[in-house]
């Protein structure tokens, strides 16, 4: 009896349950302060991302404002801001349609952060760019639409 | 390649401070291959925290989909000089890097 195989085959038993317990979010990685939102991360469509964050149907919004170029020259560098007028953004987020993961960065605004947040981002192709946002407790949302003449996702 | 310091700057005018981020970090995608046609596996930062003087003024995650040497350009109330910004970020490798510096 090989007693080395029989530890092995229960420890990975063990991180299986641990694994699943993780997803099922009864246990938060000790390593992570906020655990990376894998699900939403690696959804591939927008009703997918929308589900993993809990957003529901967002409504399209005014007050929220997706500023970038609308033609980025090179799609490895694409300068994107979001603004948001709505009283008590609390969470803001850049998708993008056409990547292969839509999911670009999310960010958690706690009270006196401004919502006005700019980043960069990467974009295989032209694409349509949605700024998501939460503010009240209902997510709201914005599209503009970024013309790229070369892809930034390698290739 | 090792992650390089991050170039921070926080400037406050009395009532906000503004904090611009510049990361060292190759945020590579899993998308490319290298020369022999292999898939370079994703590396790239998962986590951003931002502190003031100890309490959180922003949170963020990144996927893939970060330019490479990421830029993070955010606002909060308060904030006076010579206070302390924080800001750390882990990869999905577990690489981690926290720097500081000195509201302006």
């Amino acid at each position: 009896m090989n007693m080395q195989r029989r530890e092995a085959l229960k420890s990975t038993g063990a991180m299986g349950l641990f694994g699943v317990l993780v997803a099922a979010g009864l246990i938060t990685p000790e390593l992570a302060h906020a655990a990376w939102d894998k699900a939403a991360f690696e959804a591939k469509s927008m009703e997918d991302v929308l589900k993993a964050l809990g957003a529901g149907k967002p409504a399209d919004s005014k007050d929220v404002q997706l500023s970038g170029p609308d033609i980025a020259e090179n799609g490895a560098v694409v300068p994107v801001g979001v603004k948001s007028a709505l009283p008590g953004t609390e969470f803001v987020a850049i998708l993008v349609e056409k990547n292969p993961n839509m999911l670009a960065a999310s960010f958690t605004l706690p009270e006196g952060t401004a919502a006005d947040v700019s980043t960069r981002i990467k974009m295989g192709q032209t694409s349509n760019v949605y700024a998501l946002v939460k503010a009240g407790g209902s997510y709201y949302m914005t599209v503009k639409e970024i013309k790229v003449t070369l892809g930034g996702c390698g290739g | 390649m090792a992650a390089g310091p991050m170039r921070i700057r926080a400037a406050s005018n009395g009532t906000e401070t503004e904090v611009k981020i510049l990361m060292s970090h190759d945020m590579e995608t899993g998308q490319r291959k290298d020369a022999s046609g292999n898939l370079i596996p994703a590396h790239h930062i998962t986590e951003i925290t931002a502190t003031h003087n100890g309490r959180v003024v922003l949170a963020g995650q990144f996927g893939p989909a970060v330019a490479k040497n990421p830029y993070l350009q955010f606002k909060f109330k308060g904030g006076a000089k010579g206070d302390k910004v924080s800001v750390s970020w882990v990869d999905n490798k577990g690489e981690k890097r926290t720097d500081e510096v000195v509201v302006s």
